[in-house]
This record gives C-alpha cells, structure tokens and sequence, in this order.
C-alpha cells in the first residue's frame, strides 16, 4: 500500500475559515424515535430519547471527538449533524445557515461542505458500482465538474487516500475492509467538504489498519484543513486524534474539553469510569508495580433510554449519587477547579486527576465477591 | 447483509488484490485493469453450470420457434388452419388418421388433427408462439409492478407500505385459477357486447389482464422485503448525504442490487403464467378457434385420446419439457447468484 503523505495531496485550498471559525453549532439538538403500538389505530405510547438537548460547537479545521458507550446517541448525534435523520428539537447552524429543517433542494449548497465517513466498510459502498461511479457520484450528484474531468479527480482522489488509481474500474468486492474504507474516505472528500462526521470510521477494522486509516485522516486534515467529528468508542483513538472531546451518556453530554483536560483532569464521575475500564497491556510484573491508575467497576447496563433516570442520567450507576441527583438535572457548566472550556454536567465532581484511589470502586456485585474470594496479587505477597 | 455475489468473491479472494484470484480483463486504455461486476461473475459461474447452460439452450429453442414460426411454416410447407385431412382424401378415415401413429409420415412430421385434419406440428409451433407472446406480455406487466410497487412500498415504509401491503394481502386471498376462470368470461362483458364476436387482441389482453392482476404481488412482496433491508445500508445514506434525489437513489442504488430476486423470480413466474394460459385454454376461456393454441390442444386431445394416443403426445411432450428446463434454468440462474447456497 502507497504511502499517501506523499506530495499527491494538492495543495491546501484557500483557507475561507480562518481555524478556530465556528463552523457548526448545534444547540439543545434533541432526537426523539417515537414507539407506536396499539390496533387497529397505532398510537404514539413513548420514545426512545436517542440524543436529548445536546449543545456542541466544532470550529473550522479542528477535530472534536464524541465518545461513550453503544447506544449513547453518539451515531444518532452524527447522523442528525448530517441531516440523515430530521431533529424532534433544538437547532443546527451550519456557518450561520440554519439548517435544521432544510429540505434536500434548501440542503444542497451544505452538502457538498458536510461529508460523511460511515462504520461499516462493507455496506457503505453499493456492492453494484465500481469505485469511479461511487467516489464520482457525490460530484455528479452536485454538477461539479472539476479541471480535467471528474474521472481524472477521482483517479486523482484514489492517489491522495492510498490507493492505486488504477483501481477506477474495479468493484468493491475486490478490496479488503481498509481499502473499503479508503474509498469511503475518498468519497467524501470527493466535495472538497469543510467538516467530516466519521461515524466510528475505524472500529470495523483490525487493529493493524486502524492505524492506518486513522493517521491517513490525520494527514487529510492537517493537508486540508477539514474539521472532522470524531465519533468512536475507542478512547484511544479519540486521543490519539482529536483536539477537544466530548463524553456522552444515554443522550446528553456529561463532560466536553480539551484533550489533554479530559483524559488527564476528568472531573464527571463517568469519565473516570470510562478511562479506568481501558484496558492497557502491560507485563504483569509491571502492573503490580506501578498500577498508579485508579480503578472504578461500574454495576449494570445504561438504563433505558425509553425511560431515562430523572435528574443526573448517570445516578442509577454513580457512588456518588445523592437525593440532589434525582431531583435537579447538572448543567454543563465549567466548575471550579477545570480549566477554560472545560465543561462538567455534575452535582458532585470527582477530582481532576486519574490517579489511583485508596480504594477502588467496584460496584459490580459479582465482580465484588470474585474480588473478596480471590485474594489479589498484593495480598498473596503479603501472605508469603 | 452482503450481497450473495459480493461474500462469494471474499470468499475465493480474500485478499481482495491477489493477482491470481482475479482474472483481469485488459481494457482498451493502455491495458488497465478492469474489475469484474457482480453481473459478470455471475455469468462465469452460469456458464460453468451444466445443467444452467442446456436448460437455458432448450429455452431459447423454444422461444427461437415460437418467434420464427411463421418462417418454419415457410420452410415446412403448411400452415396451421388448412384442413389438409378434409382436402386431401384419404388421411382421414371416419374422423381419424389412416395411417398409424395419428398419421404420423414424411409429409406429416407430427401427424394430423383427427376430425379437422389440421397439421399437428404447426399448429404446435403456432401455439407455442401465442402462449409465449401471452406469457411474456404477463411476465413483463407483473414484473413492472411488482418492481414499481414492491420498491416504493419499501423505500417509503410508512404510510404508503402499509397500504400497498394490505393490497398484496387482499388480493393473494384470491383463489388464482377458480378467479381465472369466473373472470375471464365477466372481463370480456365488459368490453365487448354479448352478441358480437371477441376480436383476437381483445382476448389476448383480457388474458394478460386477468392474469396480471393476481400475478404480481409476491415478486412486489420479495421486492418490498429486500429494499427494506437494502435501505438501511450505509450506501444509501451516503448517497443521501452527496444530496441525491429519492428518484437517483432508487434508480442508480436501489435497482441494480434488487436485479438477482427480479431475474430469478421471473424465471420462475414465466412457465407458471404458461401452465395458467394452458389450463384457461383447456377450461375454455382461452383462446378460441381457429388461433393456434398450447393449452387448447390439450382440451381437443382429451376428446381423442381413447382412439388416438399421439394427439396428446406431442403438446405434452412440449408442455413438460419446457417447464421442466424452464425450472432448472430458473434454479441455475440462482444458484449463480447465490452460490453459498449448497446444492
């Protein structure tokens, strides 16, 4: 595979959005799934409250990365930013358009600057089209004809994501997940976009190409200067990629900031939680050493989003929780003790440092007994 | 879900890039590598298949005669109306062939009708034209349909499914040939007076008319299924995205991958419509007298069969041989869509 930092990316495009420009604001962004049951007459009975009054800012040329678990909202915050799925509340200002409830002929001049990079490799290209119909298919869906022909563009954008141009006349099925995945980032730069949401582009990869993919973006965006929104589960890939982060949790953001801020001085509850379940490979030896990372075991499942906990959504799983908790939402606010932009959704944060406690938290009943039974390492040195 | 040809490739090429797995094919420009369409692939594997390449030969005989009947009649001789038995004395003795074997002879290859004394063998050949023009007029309508209304219904969902659902449910309640039968009789009332003769065209359309109305619907039930499930792919969202209009999405993404289920169905529905023309035939409410008939052959035969066998032989013969390898096409041409399916 070429190594796509070479000089085939042309050069940057005359920057109209000075970096730090805001490019797309969303503001109390709701999206609820209406349930309907009932006969002969269905009748709306509930919801399920996907994303829930989420507010986020991503400036021109910067990277923000949206991370939680399954089912968090976090695709459905990705797909609303896109306009695949129609808000139920809240607003979407793209470059102080208002595009919340455009329609595909008012969305069109937005299109071509809001791209979209999907998960899955394998379903995101038409199986029926070979790789020039699908990465010149955004450019004759928009009337652009680029100097040289689209057909030379796209052999052109083949160049700039790694792959052979040589490949214009190929189908899907002859390439492997990565490669799939080249051709959806090729498709999406195919509009020359000012902002990409790349819906867990990599977590349909191996390990090994994941590196690849995600530092090929990488390249993409210093070269280009396009703003990505990083959606991933993956909390090592969100560091490793973007500059400001954003926890989300059963439909709301919990806690947005700075890299380094967020992964270094998290302040919410849950983003302790989420930092202290990644697993790190370490020699054994080394971990009884220097384990300095502290330790939260959280009990449960994310509680439902048809009936989502009132107050604080994390209560249900949280040790700190108290009576506050259920009654009074947190806002998103800075708190004393963060630095600027840094923004917790908490009644009671945790210190700002990831350090080990002096006891660890395990809520989880059956890890708790497993623990109890099984005395750990330190203790069976103790013994010996 | 992956596409039957699309996991059928992974699976011979993993790689994806292997020179070997991929037979190129030099293009005009400079000899660049071309990939190979699903399409393509599935005809390699078609014309690996035997069985496939025979049954499709037989077909395309069949409908060769059909469509150049007029010029084996040239070549033959005769043409189906001519009562040669009446004409010419001799062949026919009290109604019947006098010769053995229905009058079986050099000048008459399949024999000759008893009673009428028309040729058998064109008015075979004559018949298998109309039942196929019948049948691939149907086969086209229904397709057409089911495609326009199976599509929507899943594109849309909603509202316009679950109209177009309860439709499909109401009319598959009806009983086919019990339906065929009562309707036929009641369509033609409609257009034509009572005491004027039916022109031929109008039965052929009341035929197709009839026959389409209830054949279309679980091709549009298969349709409505796979859209369904090709919609919520990522390739249609990312269409979406680039702005493209419901009308390109359906056209330029949806169709070309709903084409396997049309094609395989569709070999399927034809020999269907055609034994459904032939019973009508046999039931009466065919074709009439004197326009060559598959169907009504056989009406006629059961008439003569006790004195003479070899009147019903031959449209017989004809009639399962073209089922059967219309059905063993119909199987090959799946299974080289879909060659996980193990046989």
């Amino acid at each position: 595979m070429s190594a796509p930092e070479d000089a085939l990316v042309p050069a940057p495009r005359p920057a109209a959005a000075g970096p730090g420009e805001v490019l797309l604001t969303a503001r109390g962004l709701t999206k609820h799934f209406p349930i309907m049951a009932g006969f002969p007459f269905k009748r709306r009975v509930g919801a399920v409250q996907a994303v829930d009054g989420i507010d986020l800012t991503v400036h021109s040329g910067e990277t923000f990365g949206l991370v939680g678990e399954s089912g968090c909202g976090k695709s459905t915050t990705g797909r609303l930013l896109t306009r695949l799925l129609e808000p139920t509340a809240g607003s979407i200002t793209y470059r102080d358009r208002d595009i919340t409830h455009a329609g595909r002929k008012e969305l069109a001049p937005v299109r071509s600057e809001i791209q979209m990079i999907f998960q899955d490799p394998y379903s995101s290209l038409n199986p029926r089209q070979t790789v020039g119909t699908i990465i010149g298919g955004p450019m004759e869906i928009n009337g652009i004809d680029p100097e040289g022909g689209r057909e030379h563009r796209v052999r052109e954008l083949l160049e700039i994501v790694g792959l052979n141009p040589e490949h214009y006349n190929r189908f899907p099925h002859e390439f492997s997940g990565g490669q799939r995945q080249r051709i959806g980032v090729a498709r999406a730069l195919a509009l020359e976009p000012k902002l990409i949401v790349a819906d867990e582009p990599v977590s349909a990869l191996d390990v090994s190409i994941q590196a690849q993919v995600v530092n090929l973006l990488q390249e993409l965006q210093r070269e280009l200067n396009i703003a990505f929104l990083f959606i991933a589960h993956d909390l090592a890939i969100v560091r490793h990629f973007s500059q400001r982060v954003a926890v989300m949790y059963l439909g709301k953001i919990v806690e947005v900031g700075d890299r380094d801020s967020i992964y270094q001085r998290p302040r919410h509850p849950y983003t302790h939680a989420l930092l202290s379940a990644v697993p790190e490979a370490r020699l054994l030896d080394a971990q009884e050493e220097a384990d300095d990372r502290e330790r939260i075991r959280l009990a449960g499942d994310v509680p439902s989003p048809i009936n989502p906990p009132s107050g604080c959504r994390f209560r249900t799983r949280c040790w700190k929780a108290r009576d506050k908790c259920a009654a009074e939402e947190p806002p998103l606010v800075q708190i004393t003790g963060s630095v600027g932009g840094h923004l917790t959704a908490c009644h009671f944060p945790e210190e700002p440092t990831t350090a080990a406690r002096d006891e660890d938290i395990v809520l989880d009943p059956a890890l708790a007994a497993i623990e109890d039974a099984v005395p750990g390492p330190a203790a069976a040195d103790e013994g010996s | 879900m992956t596409s039957p040809s699309q996991t059928a490739v992974t699976q011979t090429d993993p790689s994806g890039l292997g020179p070997e797995g991929l037979r190129k094919v030099k293009d005009r420009k400079g000899g660049e590598l071309v990939g190979r369409s699903p399409g393509q692939l599935m005809w390699i594997r078609f014309k690996r298949d035997r069985t496939g390449v025979i049954s499709g030969c037989v077909v395309l005989a069949f409908f060769l005669i059909g469509l150049l009947a007029p010029l084996i009649s040239k070549l033959y001789g005769k043409d189906p109306y001519t009562r040669y038995g009446q004409i010419t004395p001799g062949l026919l003795v009290n109604g019947y062939p006098a010769q053995p074997n229905g009058g079986i002879s050099a000048e008459f290859w399949f024999g000759i009708e008893p009673t009428l004394g028309r040729d058998v063998f064109m008015q075979l050949v004559y018949g298998i034209r109309t039942t196929l023009y019948l049948s691939v007029a149907i086969t086209l309508v229904s397709v057409l349909t089911a495609i326009v209304l199976g599509v929507a219904a899943g594109y849309f969902g909603g509202r316009v499914d679950y109209f177009i659902g309860r439709v499909i449910d109401l009319l598959m309640a009806f009983p086919n040939q019990l339906f065929f039968v009562a309707f036929v009789p009641v369509v033609g009332a409609i257009f034509v007076a009572p005491e004027d003769a039916m022109a031929t065209w109008m039965r052929c359309l009341i035929l197709i008319l009839v026959l389409w109305f209830l054949g279309w619907m679980s091709l549009a039930r298969l349709l409505r299924g796979t859209t369904l499930s090709l919609r919520e792919r990522e390739f249609i969202d990312a269409a979406k995205v680039s702005g493209a209009s419901p009308a390109r999405i359906i056209r330029r993404e949806l169709l070309p991958n709903v084409m396997t289920p049309i094609l395989v169905q569709t070999t399927y529905m034809l020999p269907s419509f055609v034994t459904s023309i032939a019973g009508l035939s046999f039931l009466g409410v065919g074709l009439v007298e004197p326009t060559p008939d598959w169907g009504r052959m056989f009406a006629n035969a059961a008439d003569y069969y006790r004195n003479d066998i070899t009147y019903l032989f031959f449209p017989g013969i004809a009639m399962v041989l073209f089922i059967v390898v219309f059905n063993l096409l119909g199987d090959s041409v799946r299974d080289a869509f879909d060659p996980k399916r193990a046989r």
